[in-house]
C-alpha cells in the first residue's frame, strides 16, 4: 500500500453538513490549513443528498432561543444538555441567514418576511442545499478537500488528538494526516439493526445507510467519553418508501389514522416517540395498518405534494405514480423504522464542552456525532459546525504541542489494512456479517421485529453474539479497496451496537416509548434523571453516570 | 429500489461515480460506469442529476411497490424536469422550479 503523509492544521473528518460549514466557518481565517476527508465526495454527500424540504430548527418571529430549548427538552423528556442547546438555537437564524446568501431558496410572503411551517419551521426549496455547501467550501483557499479517503482511527497520543489515519476507497493508497486539531463530524449510524425493508431494497432507510457510525466508533476506540446511546432514534415514516411524513402531517394537516377510521394521535401524547409508539401500539392491539389521513386533500395539494418530495424523497411520488393512486385517493401508509444512532435527532454522541471539544485534548464534534443536543436537524448542524470551527481557532492559535511523528504506529495500522487482503477466501462475507449482526440487534436489542421492546437476558445475548460477529469480522478477506471500506463500515457498526447495548442495558427504566422500551422497567422514574455515558477501556464498555446540568 | 445505467447512453466522464454518497458506482474496463452494489442505493438520485446524456434512470424495487416505470431528470434554466416513464412508454412529466420553495 502506498502511503502519503499530510500536515495540516485542522482536519476535519466528513464533508457532510456540519463538516461543510465548519470548512466554510474557518475559511475567513486564510493562516489556518485546514483538510476536509471525506469518505465520498462531498458534493452530494451525507443526509442532505436527496435535498431536504424544509428548515425544521428556527427561532420564528416572537419565539426565543430558550423556546426552542425548552421545547427540545420535553421531547427529550429532560435528558438533555441545556447549555449546548442554547448555544446551538442561538445561531439557528444566523446560519440561516448565511445559507440564504450562499444561494438558498426560502419562502417570504409579500412583506419579504420567512413563511413558518407550525412555530419552529420556515419552507424552503432544499433540492440543491448540499451542492451550495460544496461550492461555499470550494471556494475558500486555505481548505483542502480530499474525497474518496475514509478515516478509520485517531491518532491520539497522552489523550491529546495528533492527526487520523484512512485509507483511500479505490486506489491502494494509505493517508497519515498529522493535525494540530481534529473536528469529527462523520454523522451518526444506520444500519445497525434489520431494516424496513432487508431484501433488494435494504438500503431505502430514514438516515444515510452510508453513515456508519464512523465517528462514534473512532471516539469509542480512542477513550473518548460518549452519552445517552440508549436514546435511540426511530423515525415514523411513508410505508415502503420511508419517506418523510412531516411534511403531510404538518404540511397539510393529516391525522395519524388507524384501520377502524379512529384518530388516534391524541390518544398517546405528541412527542417525537410517543407518535411513534401510538403507531406501534395501534397495530400490536390490532388497528393497524395505519395511516396519515389525506383524502380528502385537494388535486392541486396532491401535485405541490408529488413536487415537495421530488425535492426531497423522489421515490415516494414514483410510488404514488406507479399505484395509480395519489394520496387525494388513498391515505399514506406509515411504520416505524428501524432504530438509530443520531445526535442530531435524540441526545447520542460524543460528551462535549460548549465548545464542541470531546473529552479528548483538541478532539472535536459537530452535527449528529455530537450528544447530549438534541433536535439538530440541518441549521442545529450548521451551527455547531460553526461553533466547533471557532473554538478550533482558539485552540490552534494557543496550541504549542510538539507535533509527534510516530512510524510505528501508522506501520501497525497499515498491517491491520494489508492483513484483510491475505485472508483466504472464506464462507464468511462482509454481507453476511452485517446481516447477522441486524438479526441480532434486531431480535435481541429491540428492533423492529419485537417492537424496540428488551429485557436484561436478551440484552446479554445480544452483547455476546455481536462480541463473537467483531471476532469473526477478522478473518474476512478483501479483495480490492471497495472491500475493505465495507470491512471498515461493518467494523464500525459493531462497535457502536456494543456500546449501544451497554447503554440500553444500563438504563434502567423506560423514560422514551420504543426508543429505549425496557420490559424489565417499564416504568420512568425520577432516580434517572441523569445522564448514562460511557468510556470504553482495555476493550471493555464501562458506564459512567453523571448528574443533569 | 436502485438505479440501471444504460451502457450505449453513458459516454465514461465519471460524474455519476464522483457524486454517489455510498461509493457505489464504478467504472468497467470499457470506461464505462455500472452499478456495483445494487442493492446499496439510497434512492438519492444524485447520479441521475449529474448525467448529462440521460443514461440513468431510478426504479422502484418490487418489494416497495415497484411495477417497472423508471424516473429521471434533466435541468435546464433553473427548472428541474422530472420525467416518470411507464412500461407502455406512457410519459408523465412534472416540472419544478428551483427558485420555487416548497409549499410544504
Amino acid at each position: 500500500m502506498e502511503r502519503k503523509v499530510i500536515d495540516t492544521d485542522v482536519l476535519i473528518i466528513g464533508g457532510g453538513t456540519a463538516g461543510c460549514f465548519a470548512g466554510i466557518t474557518l475559511g475567513k481565517r486564510k493562516d489556518i490549513k485546514v483538510l476536509i476527508a471525506e469518505k465520498a465526495n462531498i458534493k452530494r454527500s451525507g443526509c442532505l443528498a436527496a435535498g431536504v424540504n424544509a428548515i425544521n430548527a428556527y427561532i420564528t418571529e416572537g419565539k426565543t432561543p430558550q423556546y426552542y430549548v425548552d421545547y427540545a427538552k420535553k421531547d427529550a423528556d429532560g435528558i438533555v444538555r441545556e447549555d449546548l442547546l442554547l448555544s446551538m438555537c442561538e445561531r439557528l437564524n444566523h446560519v440561516t441567514d448565511i445559507m440564504e446568501k450562499l444561494g438558498l431558496v426560502i419562502l417570504k410572503d409579500e412583506n419579504g418576511k420567512y413563511v413558518t411551517r407550525g412555530t419552529r419551521n420556515i419552507k424552503i426549496n432544499g433540492e440543491n442545499i448540499k451542492v451550495i455547501l460544496a461550492d461555499a467550501v470550494k471556494k475558500q483557499e486555505n481548505v483542502t478537500v480530499i474525497n474518496h479517503v475514509n478515516i478509520t482511527d485517531y491518532i491520539v497520543k497522552d489523550n491529546v488528538i495528533k492527526g487520523a489515519y484512512g485509507f483511500d476507497v479505490n486506489e491502494e493508497i494509505f493517508y497519515e494526516i498529522r493535525a494540530k486539531a481534529v473536528i469529527c463530524a462523520t454523522g451518526g449510524a444506520a444500519g445497525l439493526y434489520r431494516p424496513n425493508n432487508p431484501g433488494f431494497s435494504r438500503h431505502k432507510m430514514w438516515y444515510p445507510p452510508f453513515n456508519t457510525g464512523a465517528g462514534y466508533a473512532m471516539g469509542i476506540l480512542a477513550g473518548a467519553e460518549m452519552t445517552t446511546f440508549e436514546m435511540r432514534f426511530i423515525a415514523l415514516r411513508c410505508k415502503d418508501t420511508i419517506a418523510p411524513t412531516g411534511t403531510i402531517a404538518q404540511g397539510v394537516g393529516a391525522k395519524q389514522l388507524n384501520s377502524k377510521g379512529e384518530i388516534y394521535e391524541d390518544k398517546y401524547g405528541i412527542t417525537t416517540s410517543q407518535r411513534l409508539y401510538g403507531t406501534v401500539t395501534e397495530n400490536r392491539e390490532g388497528r393497524g395498518p395505519c395511516y396519515l389521513k389525506t383524502d380528502e386533500i385537494t388535486k392541486e395539494q396532491e401535485q405541490d405534494l408529488y413536487k415537495a418530495y421530488l425535492n426531497m424523497a423522489p421515490s415516494q411520488t414514483l410510488k404514488w405514480l406507479e399505484e395509480g393512486k395519489g394520496p387525494s385517493e388513498q391515505n399514506v401508509e406509515i411504520e416505524g423504522t428501524e432504530p438509530y444512532i443520531v445526535g442530531g435527532h435524540t441526545a447520542s454522541g460524543y460528551w462535549v464542552d460548549n465548545d464542541r471539544q470531546t473529552t479528548i485534548k483538541g478532539l472535536f464534534a459537530a452535527g449528529d456525532v455530537a450528544g447530549g443536543c438534541p433536535q439538530k436537524y440541518v441549521t442545529g448542524a450548521l451551527a455547531e459546525g460553526e461553533i466547533a470551527a471557532e473554538a478550533v481557532e482558539r485552540y490552534v492559535d494557543d496550541y504549542n504541542d510538539e507535533k509527534v511523528f510516530d512510524e510505528a504506529g501508522a506501520d501497525e495500522k497499515i498491517s491491520e489494512y494489508e492483513s484483510f487482503f491475505q485472508n483466504p477466501v472464506a464462507d464468511i462475507s462482509t454481507e453476511l456479517l452485517e446481516e447477522a449482526m441486524q438479526k441480532v440487534m434486531d431480535e435481541y436489542a429491540g428492533g423492529i421485529k419485537t417492537d424496540y421492546q428488551y429485557n436484561e437476558s436478551r440484552l446479554t445475548l445480544a452483547a455476546e453474539k455481536i462480541k463473537m460477529l467483531e471476532d469473526t469480522c477478522k478473518r474476512l478477506p478483501a479483495d480490492s479497496m471497495d472491500d475493505l471500506l465495507r470491512i471498515y463500515e461493518l467494523k464500525e457498526r459493531l462497535v457502536v451496537c456494543q456500546v449501544l447495548i451497554e447503554h440500553l442495558r444500563a438504563r434502567k427504566e423506560t423514560r422514551w416509548h420504543s426508543f429505549a422500551e425496557n420490559m424489565d422497567y417499564p416504568e420512568k422514574s425520577d432516580e434517572w434523571l441523569k445522564y448514562v455515558n460511557s468510556k470504553m477501556n482495555d476493550g471493555k464498555v464501562e458506564i459512567i453516570f453523571r448528574e443533569l446540568q | 429500489m436502485s438505479i440501471r445505467i444504460t451502457q450505449s447512453k453513458c459516454v465514461g466522464c465519471g460524474m455519476c461515480i464522483e457524486a454517489c454518497p455510498g461509493n457505489l458506482i464504478k467504472k468497467n474496463s470499457d470506461g464505462k460506469a455500472y452499478m456495483l452494489h445494487e442493492r446499496d442505493c439510497w434512492g438519492c438520485t444524485s447520479c441521475i442529476k449529474e448525467c448529462k446524456t440521460g443514461a440513468i434512470r431510478f426504479f422502484l424495487g418490487a418489494d416497495i411497490g415497484g411495477r417497472g416505470s423508471t424516473l429521471s431528470v434533466s435541468e435546464k434554466n433553473n427548472i428541474s424536469t422530472w420525467k416518470i416513464e411507464d412500461p407502455n412508454e406512457n410519459v408523465k412529466i412534472i416540472e419544478v422550479n428551483k427558485n420555487d420553495a416548497n409549499k410544504y
